[in-house]
């Protein structure tokens, strides 16, 4: 029998209230398979299970709020007998696919006492807006009368005190340094409008997926930036997987991860981020997304503040920002040039790496993104590298 | 405004709230920019494009980007791309 438990989804989640079942028992799930829906203060995740196997029994019911490590549901394996036979199956279980909702309307159906799962969306890809939302509380009155102010005040303070309590311990236990670094970004902007300026706008790629690529690959040279400290040691990583800061509308902010950013072609970083940010929005995010970056990478954009002293997420070691980009001056061989600037900064744990290792990253990622062809170089499975270390 | 503009412009909305779900569409200023206004980074932009290419089969060469500013902009270059 195998215990399938509540993962953490993060460092600032130590409890979740489990929403909904997508399997029952004698269910035969697969690695992987999306199994609860869980709400965190944050969101609400996709639950993926990470072993095959027949559901054994249900152990938490949907409502109940359990903390992380909590037992789930019993599986049995492939094959293990019960009282009963062997395991059911003739008959695989159904792919339910859940529509996404929008916090906001994940709320305010709290607020109404309806299921917002149950709910038909209008929206993109089905999702279910505040209006199917509204629509559905028309049709069906509200089961519960209660007023709705306070869930969403519930919501807003929920999260922040998650946040606190990450960044206090991001604050209290690691020593932070930090370095930074004006990057010219001429080159690495002309190239994306030449392989742009012919592509359909599905396949177009912007200066986010090329930053966060940069970030992998220059990482190779400096693993004591990229992974985790647990137990008093470092425990690097040996792949890439990028935390990318996501803020919320209405407050707050996710990092889902971007599994193994180091082996992707581009144009699938571009495509990964695009669809990250959507889910992220619409609340659709995916347990093994939340749990696992080991390292996160915070970009202001063009709209944001010239540069980002980032704070880190523990258990990760570092946090790579990037201000917005600009026009701003620039000498080159003695002469005056207005250029398209970016500050590249870093924040790193002075218990894992010195000032030194980390100035070595920052040299790397923006020499690196002087060569923006090296970095679109597909390279699609971890034995074959983008690019060979020095 | 006649009915079809009022209709495109709704729909746009509509695909705005897919990315922006607290939107409502009365207190949205036509004039104004929109990124400004619903504090939209690249990717909401750009994911907003992809939709309305992908609901009106319009062509949004990036070269045009620039020409996309307000809801009004958004309303006029679709408008005068469909068929």
């Amino acid at each position: 029998m195998i215990d399938f438990k509540l993962p953490s989804l993060g460092a600032d989640m130590d409890e979740g209230t489990l929403l909904s079942w997508h399997v029952q028992p004698g269910d035969r799930v697969k690695r992987g398979q999306v199994v609860a829906v869980v709400d965190t203060s944050k969101a609400a995740v996709d639950v993926e299970i990470w072993n095959d196997g027949v559901v054994a029994e249900l152990k938490v019911a949907p409502g109940e709020k359990v903390p992380v490590g909590t037992v789930l549901a019993t599986l049995r394996e492939v094959g293990e007998m019960t009282e009963s036979g062997p395991a059911r199956q003739t008959q695989p279980s159904p792919v339910i696919t859940r529509h996404p909702v929008s916090p906001l309307a994940r709320k305010r159906a709290r607020e109404l006492g309806i299921d917002p799962d149950a709910v038909s969306g209008t929206g993109a890809q089905g999702s279910v807006t505040l209006a199917d939302v509204e629509a559905a509380a028309q049709v069906r009155p509200a089961v519960t009368g209660k007023p709705a102010e306070p869930a969403a005040v519930d919501r807003q303070k929920e999260m922040r005190r998650a946040i606190a309590a990450a960044m206090s311990r991001s604050k209290r236990e690691i020593p932070h340094y930090y370095l930074s670094e004006t990057i010219p970004m001429a080159l690495a902007l002309a190239w994306l409008q030449e392989r742009n300026k012919d592509l359909p706008i599905t396949e177009r790629i912007l200066p986010a997926a090329l930053l966060i690529k940069a970030v992998a690959l220059a990482l190779q040279r400096t693993p004591q930036l990229n992974g985790f400290f647990r137990d008093g040691a470092f425990q690097p990583s040996s792949t890439v997987h990028a935390g990318v800061a996501i803020s919320l509308r209405g407050g707050g902010l996710v990092a889902p991860a971007i599994h193994a950013v180091e082996t992707l072609p581009l144009m699938e970083v571009m495509s990964t981020l695009g669809d990250l940010v959507r889910r992220a929005r619409a609340g659709s995010l995916r347990s093994s997304e939340m749990s696992d970056p080991t390292i996160t990478i915070t970009n202001l954009g063009d709209q944001g503040a010239e540069a980002v002293f980032g704070v880190i997420y523990p258990p990760q070691v570092a946090l790579v920002g990037f201000g917005s980009m600009a026009l701003r001056p620039w000498v080159n061989s003695g002469k005056l040039h207005a250029l398209p600037l970016l500050t590249a900064t870093l924040a790193a744990d002075h218990r894992v790496s010195d000032g030194h290792q980390g100035a070595l990253f920052l040299v790397e990622l923006r020499d690196l993104l002087q060569k923006p062809q090296t970095l679109a170089q597909a390279c699609t499975t971890p034995e074959e590298p983008c690019r060979n270390p020095p | 405004m006649k009915p079809e503009r009022q209709a495109l412009m709704r729909e746009i909305v509509t695909l705005l709230q897919a990315i922006a779900p607290e939107l409502e569409s009365d207190t949205l200023e036509p004039q104004r920019p929109l990124r400004q206004q619903l504090d939209l980074d690249s990717m909401d932009w750009l994911n907003f494009l992809v939709s309305l290419h992908q609901r009106f089969k319009v062509e949004i060469p990036e070269s045009d980007y620039a020409q996309l500013v307000s809801l009004n902009d958004v309303g006029d270059y679709v408008s005068a791309r469909l068929v």
